[in-house]
């Protein structure tokens, strides 16, 4: 194993053991069952379309994940920041790539737990119809993926504050611009006063129209090549942020 | 002996505050410097320059001979850092977390067993590893902290105020280790206890405004006190100006001056000539010839007013003036 998966994997699974210490990993996958339920039941209407689908299971996972996720990502850098552990982990010999990369996958295997925790779903919907199950492995992929995005946002904003209630503010917020980017209504004020270029720009960067695609059972190249290269951007940037703003 | 710790000409600012400002220094195997100075004089940047955990503005730091920026991975294997504070990741048991340091430091499994305990022995913390840091005493989360970066048995240790918070006994326990650490380490321990420096430091470095304005063992600080190896004597009141007539009247001394009265006595300073007999002898001078005399000391002086001294005027350079009396009550 090389060293940087070495360590990276190190990092992580202390990461990911952090999630479980802390009434915080039972909060956060209760809450996401019971709201990801109720809206695939009550508003989805999941048994009134008559459907073998998970298509209003899936449909709210954005709205679902701006809260959410941004509530898994805020501790990453804030609490080490706030705590001064930082100061220990960056003089540990290791690279800040490792450190940067272990928290991210160790948040987005947590996430990942979160998806797996919603599988009854998936057993119900063959146990009441003949759904088609490709379609159903892209939606977990796409939302899988999509989680992935708004978690490299909320961890580089994470590493900007010591305080994590302020990161969670930001990167809902960063994340809420992002999704609603893609709403027909917010596209529709834009198309008022600005060039159709500049509004196929904002609504190529929603969130919402490549998870559409995603969902729907589509292997989109482009659209998976966004939320990858969304990832990487926001990994990227937290890697400056944290070199930034360690000593403060 | 090796020298393990290089910094030349380290600088740092934040916005408009200077913090350090051209700091150079060495640290040799079996050395143990003690970092001094004033709060927000630049001890905790330059030690976070050092470590490589803060890239200076200019100057470089090398552990063990290996830059730490161009270096990094390398160096920070060779050094044991304790920051201030002593943070820890609080939600793990001493135990999980010093066997996550452990194998972050590349020991495999056995050898991160072995180390894990020998660092936990060293700093007894056999009774609290299966407890959560956060819930331990502000003691022992500092052994955990020591533990953690002693547990690779590095060439060099860092550690910012080791002891502080600590209650005497654990203070001296920790000076203990860090006596019996020094033999082949070189270790750099910043402080504010000056009496920290007596008991572990072979060496110390006094800082003020990022810059050091002294550098020496305790006894050369001392040295630069106006009273370092004055006579001071104590004499009933009533033969105070008899005594201090029959001193002055001594070949070997220059002058006598009164510095308190209390209780019914008079204490006086005798500073010698510079050809006057060593202090000890002339202090036994004194003691055989002027019965009235009650008690007779050499006054080495503290380093809480050589600190005092360096760090408080305003040039913050060697020649500022002395400062209070002969004998001020030590502070923390």
């Amino acid at each position: 194993m090389s060293e940087l998966a070495r360590n990276t994997w190190i990092i992580a699974r202390r990461e990911f053991a952090a999630y479980f210490a802390s009434p915080l990993a039972t909060i956060f996958l209760t809450v996401f069952i019971a709201l990801t339920g109720a809206f695939a039941f009550y508003v989805g209407g999941f048994f009134e379309r008559g459907q073998a689908d998970l298509a209003p299971f899936f449909q709210y996972h954005p709205w679902l994940f701006l809260l959410l996720v941004p509530a898994v990502a805020m501790r990453l850098w804030a609490e080490e920041r706030r705590s001064g552990t930082i100061e220990l982990l960056m003089t540990l010999p290791i690279s800040p790539w490792e450190a940067i990369l272990g928290k991210f996958l160790a948040a987005w295997a947590f996430i990942g737990v979160a998806l797996l925790a919603t599988l009854p779903m998936w057993i119900t919907v063959n146990i009441l119809g003949r759904p088609d199950n490709g379609v159903i492995l892209a939606g977990y992929l796409g939302s899988f993926l999509m989680a992935g995005a708004f978690l490299a946002i909320g961890s580089a904003v994470s590493a900007l504050t010591k305080n994590q209630v302020i990161a969670f503010i930001v990167s809902a917020t960063i994340c809420f611009l992002l999704v609603m980017s893609g709403v027909e209504l917010v596209l529709n004020v834009l198309r008022v006063w600005t060039p159709s270029f500049v509004v196929s720009a904002v609504a190529s960067m929603s969130f919402l129209s490549h998870y559409d695609r995603l969902i729907k059972g589509l292997i989109d190249l482009p659209s998976i090549i966004f939320f990858a290269s969304l990832i990487a951007f926001a990994l990227f940037a937290n890697r400056i942020v944290v070199e930034l703003k360690k000593a403060d | 002996m090796a020298v393990l710790v290089e910094a030349s000409d380290l600088r740092k600012r934040f916005g408009e505050i200077v913090a350090v400002d051209g700091i150079s220094l060495e640290v040799q195997a079996g050395e143990v410097l003690g970092f001094l100075g004033p709060n927000g004089a630049g001890k905790s940047t330059t030690m976070k320059m050092i470590t490589g955990f803060l890239e200076p503005d200019a100057g470089s730091a090398r552990i063990a001979g290996l830059d730490v920026f161009e270096h990094p991975r390398a160096a920070k294997s060779k050094l044991g850092y304790l920051p201030e504070g002593a943070p820890c990741y609080g939600e793990m048991t001493a135990r999980a977390f010093l066997g996550f340091i452990a194998e972050i430091r590349g020991f495999d499994r056995d050898e991160a067993k072995r180390r894990v305990a020998a660092a936990v022995e060293k700093t007894e913390l056999a009774g609290v590893l299966e407890q959560r840091i956060e819930t331990l005493s502000k003691g022992f989360k500092r052994r955990v902290a020591i533990a953690q970066a002693i547990l690779h048995d590095p060439q060099v240790l860092v550690m910012d105020e080791p002891t502080d918070g600590l209650d005497p006994n654990q203070k001296h326990q920790v000076r203990k280790l860090i006596t019996e650490m020094a033999t082949d380490k070189a270790i750099i321990v910043s402080t504010h206890i000056l009496e920290e420096v007596e008991a572990v430091c072979s060496r110390a470095v006094i800082i003020n405004r990022g810059q050091i304005v002294a550098d020496g063992t305790a006894e050369d600080l001392m040295r630069r006190l106006p009273y370092h190896n004055a006579i001071s004597v104590r004499v009933p009141s009533s033969r105070a100006e008899a005594v201090s007539k029959a001193l002055s009247e001594f070949a070997a001394i220059a002058r006598v001056e009164t510095i308190g009265t209390a209780n019914g006595r008079v204490q006086l300073r005798a500073h010698a000539r510079k050809d006057a007999p060593a202090p000890g002898e002339l202090a036994t001078f004194i003691r055989n010839r002027l019965i009235e005399v009650e008690e007779v000391a050499v006054e080495r002086g503290n380093l809480d007013e050589v600190f005092r001294q360096i760090t408080t005027s305003d040039t913050g350079s060697e020649t500022g003036p002395a400062t209070g009396s002969g004998t001020g009550g030590r502070h923390e």
